[in-house]
């Protein structure tokens, strides 16, 4: 009776005529929609642990006072059930006379509004739920309550068997390195002006733009860098990420900037890549300033977090005439430093290029001075890379690669990549270290919408239930289940680039980006077997290996294994292995 | 600080009479004082009385105490000493015996009694304690060389003030940048703020005068060093510059004193870098810091070498020390001041000992660097002292039975 009351309250009364002549004279949509629903709540009532039994009058009762929220509904009959287990019975008779009357109280004030004729609030917010219902919108009502926290309904997926249901492309991230100037920006943006991931207009445009400041030629590096500053200055500053599709494979290029005062960006880049593309100046005398400078970092920095294959993209060679001996010059070069590096060599390939012409990228040179190479373009060799498996089975663990504000509807959005483990719609998540936990409203995999995602997924999840402060990029986003800890001090085993002595440094890993010092070194080892050659050095030359000890001023969320990059005075000092 | 009376006998006991004048006198205070002192100055010690009816009163009384020093607390932030221990002296309000901690405070005499000897506690006036008493007076009064630091990178800027003899970090200034996106101005215009809220937080802890009538005032700026990697520190500048041009007329006053400098990161210890570059350098007339950072630097570059000709901890050093090879002809002890304020008197005679050996026994130079400055932090990293020897020892055995 009571439900009928409280609609006739709030319709107009034409509305209310109809629906006076209570309860057989229920809409047959809602009826069976409220049927569904108390299946549903008996059943999970039945199969929740300890199972309850609940008649179906308690089941629409609880449905009609949660409006038709199916979890909460069932939450609310267990802890009801649980609480009053040993006098089930009587209660739920008593129930049963307070709730399906009116209470006096009620009726008064039903004869009062009816006879007036007006709408008291608290009456008709909850009337527009029902007419929501039937108006078939009943799902996502279920999902929304009248409470201000945002409650997003998990659907419970089984996230492993639905990806492994999922006939997808494969899907690959590469990083691009190299030098200042080596024309990594340029070199992509041509590659994805020649793959149609931009149109012609918008090329257009910045083309215009470009020689409006005197800066023609960056053109194509405009398509990645989007910063007004990067423009003005014609240098990359933060990693772009783009996505582009060949017939079997997504692939997201990762644009890092080449100037060394960025290599901190070019770490988090690299740290969300599957592999890398080494561009190569191959102009005279830039080729050699490049391979002293940040060609060799970053080609070392790669190989220590962890990227197997690298492509060396050896850029401009129409600067030199396609000239068979330069190449093979920088072939030979590159190669033994990649060697020496870690590199095998089945993973390493070379492809003279042009990023300029687009020569060689996603098309064969016509150049008649290029008929000596005989082997694939940029894109054949991206290709050529094998798929990585990830971890899916662990927990999750998400590194925070950006916060920002995607739109009205999603204030709040993080990106990022999944390192491990698997997420979907719904979820509570942690984010550390600031231990806040998080509502995922809405997520999107490689720009699509989703409703879930795994494991080297490039996402953007929309969150709720957070404020902004506790977000920043670097943090890491988990399960409450398995949650990642924070803590201020380490032992690594490292390779050492430079000297390394109890000092301060900088500590990288992906985004995140501390201040900490050396304390202690505690032994060099042997590189092969790893045994302790000496304990407690005075100092570390490069290229030993050694287990050191590491503090932070403050505690993040680290976990072994994780690689960390450790950098000091605008150089990397070393790179190595959380224990 | 000023040296009013020095009574400091020739066996090192006696007193003397100092009046901290600026900030930066508390932390050269904090160096003199050590456990087992005896200190006199002023306070303000509240006063319960019971009347004969049982009801109590108390008041605020200002009294001349006299305490042997027991535990020192030093705050850098707001340059506060507190001295506490054991009251020596009888005054009509307290007993002899009763625990007092003093205030100390600027523009108020003090004096510090050491004691030496066996009976006294104290270790005296050392070596070291007349060093760092000659370090804190200010002779000359020119050397009020400060400069203002604000190291930064995208989102994070730290503030910090640089002194004679310390670096304080005043404020760190944090905020969550969002990263660059095809379409979006959130990233430009997020960085506008995070200038604006660096330049505020600035100002205020310059106690810069941002009113128009402040045009005319002629209050000497110190320098301000901006110092970032990339174009953060430019830009920064270029920031202060626009404001100054629209909505602050009196920023044009500081825009001279401003000095862009490169750095290798955000964080306080690339402030070694700022401090090291050559237009800092040219600034900042004093060239203590230089000459610390450098000597600092000797030392890496000596370990780098691996010619065994320089070794740092302390084991290892006393064990060269004892070898002789921190003697003349260029052999440096170097020692952070954090040593000498060991609470343990066996302690900090332990490294008075050590200084003094190599200074008067075997010709040796001795450098004491300030632990509140960047080189300082270096050489605490490294176990707070360090020395460069003349001729190379190879420490293998100490360093296997120091585990």
């Amino acid at each position: 009776m009571s439900r009928h009351r409280v609609k006739a309250v709030s319709y107009d009364d034409d509305d209310y005529d109809e629906y006076d002549d209570g309860y057989d004279s229920q809409d047959p949509e809602e009826k069976e929609f409220l049927e569904e629903c108390t299946r549903e709540v008996l059943s999970q009532l039945a199969a929740g642990t300890p199972s309850v039994s609940a008649t179906r009058d308690e089941v629409q009762e609880a449905l009609w006072h949660y409006y038709n929220d199916v979890e909460k509904s069932v939450n609310y009959l267990k802890s009801k059930k649980t609480k009053e287990a040993g006098k089930m019975k009587p209660a739920a008779g008593k129930a049963k006379v307070t709730t399906t009357g009116p209470s006096p109280d009620d009726v008064v004030l039903n004869a009062q509004s009816s006879a007036k004729g007006f709408k008291s609030k608290q009456p008709a917010s909850k009337t527009q739920g029902d007419k929501k219902d039937q108006a078939g919108l009943a799902s996502d009502m279920g999902n929304l309550s009248v409470i201000e926290k945002v409650n997003v309904k998990s659907k419970n997926l089984d996230v492993i068997s639905e990806y492994k249901k999922s006939k997808r492309k494969n899907a690959m991230n590469f990083v691009v390195i190299g030098h200042v100037d080596a024309g990594k920006s340029t070199l992509m943006g041509r590659l994805l002006a020649d793959l149609k991931a931009v149109d012609q207009r918008t090329l257009e445009k910045y083309r215009r733009e470009a020689e409006k400041i005197g800066k023609g030629s960056f053109a194509l590096a405009w398509v990645l860098d989007q910063g007004s500053e990067e423009r003005a200055r014609g240098v990359t500053i933060d990693v772009a990420a783009s996505k582009f599709e060949t017939e079997n494979t997504v692939f997201t290029i990762l644009d890092s900037p080449g100037h060394r005062d960025f290599v901190p960006n070019m770490i988090a880049g690299a740290s969300q890549a599957d592999f890398a593309v080494l561009v190569i100046d191959s102009s005279i005398g830039n080729y050699e300033s490049g391979l002293k400078g940040q060609t060799k970092e970053h080609a070392l920095l790669v190989r220590s977090m962890g990227l197997q294959r690298v492509v060396v993209a050896v850029n401009k060679m129409d600067t030199v005439q396609w000239n068979k001996d330069r190449f093979e010059e920088i072939e030979q070069q590159v190669s033994a430093f990649l060697i020496t590096a870690g590199f095998q060599t089945k993973n390493i390939s070379f492809v003279p290029c042009s990023g300029i012409s687009g020569d060689n990228i996603t098309r064969r040179s016509e150049d008649p001075n290029v008929s000596w190479y005989t082997g694939g373009t940029l894109v054949e060799e991206l290709e050529a890379t094998e798929a990585y498996s990830h971890a899916l089975e662990k927990p999750l663990r998400m590194t925070i690669g950006d916060v920002f504000r995607g739109s009205i509807q999603h204030p709040l959005s993080i990106s990022g990549r999944i390192d491990a483990g698997c997420l979907q719609i719904g979820d509570q998540v942690y984010t550390m270290p600031s231990g806040e936990t998080a509502t995922i409203r809405s997520l999107e995999v490689d720009e699509e919408p989703s409703e879930w995602a795994v494991a080297g997924q490039n996402v953007v999840l929309h969150l709720a239930n957070i404020d902004p402060i506790h977000l920043r990029s670097g943090d890491v986003v988990c399960h409450a289940s398995a949650p990642i800890t924070n803590i201020s001090s380490f032992t690594c085993k490292v390779l050492a680039f430079d000297h390394l002595l109890p000092s301060m440094v900088d500590i990288h890993r992906g985004r995140l980006h501390v201040p900490g010092r050396i304390s202690r070194l505690v032994a060099t080892l042997d590189k092969g077997s790893g045994n302790v050659v000496k304990k407690k050095p005075k100092i570390v030359p490069p290229g030993v290996v050694a287990r050191i000890v590491v503090e932070m001023d403050h505690a993040v969320p680290l976990e072994a294994p994780t690689r960390i990059v450790l950098r000091a005075g605008g150089d990397t000092i070393a790179a190595g292995l959380l224990e | 600080m000023r040296l009013v009376k020095n009574k400091i006998e020739y066996n090192g006991a006696g007193s003397v009479t100092l009046i901290p004048e600026e900030p930066e006198d508390m932390w050269h205070a904090y160096n003199l004082i050590v456990p087992g002192d005896v200190l006199y100055a002023t306070a303000i010690r509240r006063v319960t009385t019971t009347g004969t009816t049982g009801s109590t009163s108390s008041s605020r009384v200002r009294l001349t105490l006299e305490i042997r020093v027991k535990n020192l607390d030093f705050d850098p932030q707001n340059s506060q000493l507190h001295v506490s221990g054991q009251i020596m002296n009888e005054t009509p309000h307290t007993k002899i015996g009763q625990h007092h901690t003093l205030d100390l405070e600027l523009n108020r005499q003090f004096t510090l009694e050491k004691g030496s000897g066996p009976d006294s506690e104290g270790s005296g006036w050392d070596s070291v304690a007349v060093e760092a008493l000659k370090d804190a007076v200010d002779e000359g009064g020119n050397r009020r060389a400060e400069a203002v630091a604000v190291v930064m990178q995208e989102g994070l800027a730290h503030i910090c003030f640089i002194g004679q003899h310390r670096t304080i970090l005043k404020q760190k200034v944090e905020m969550s940048v969002p990263r660059k996106r095809a379409g979006g101005s959130d990233h430009d215009k997020t960085m506008t703020k995070f200038y604006q809220t660096t330049l505020d937080t600035l100002l205020r802890h310059l106690e810069f005068n941002t009113s128009a009538t402040s045009m005319s005032t002629s209050d000497p700026i110190r320098p301000v060093l901006l110092a970032s990697p990339g174009f953060i520190a430019t830009s920064f500048q270029k920031h202060i510059q626009s404001v100054a041009n629209t909505s602050t007329p009196a920023l044009k006053r500081l825009l001279p004193s401003i000095v862009v400098v490169h750095s290798a990161s955000g964080y306080l210890h690339s402030l070694t870098e700022v401090l090291q570059s050559p237009t800092v350098k040219a600034l900042l007339s004093d060239t203590k810091h230089a000459r610390e950072t450098k000597l600092m630097d000797d030392f890496n570059e000596q370990l780098r070498k691996e010619t065994n000709k320089a070794t740092y901890g302390p084991r290892e050093v006393e064990h060269a020390v004892e070898q002789g090879a921190v003697g003349r002809g260029g052999g440096v002890l170097i020692i952070s001041n954090r040593l000498f304020r060991a609470q343990d008197v066996a302690e900090r005679k332990r490294w008075v000992t050590l200084v003094d050996r190599v200074r008067d026994v075997e010709g040796g130079e001795v450098r004491v660097l300030s632990s509140e400055h960047e080189s300082g932090r270096r050489l605490d990293g490294l176990g707070g002292i360090a020395a460069l020897l003349t001729f190379p020892i190879d420490d293998e055995d100490v360093g296997e039975d120091s585990e």
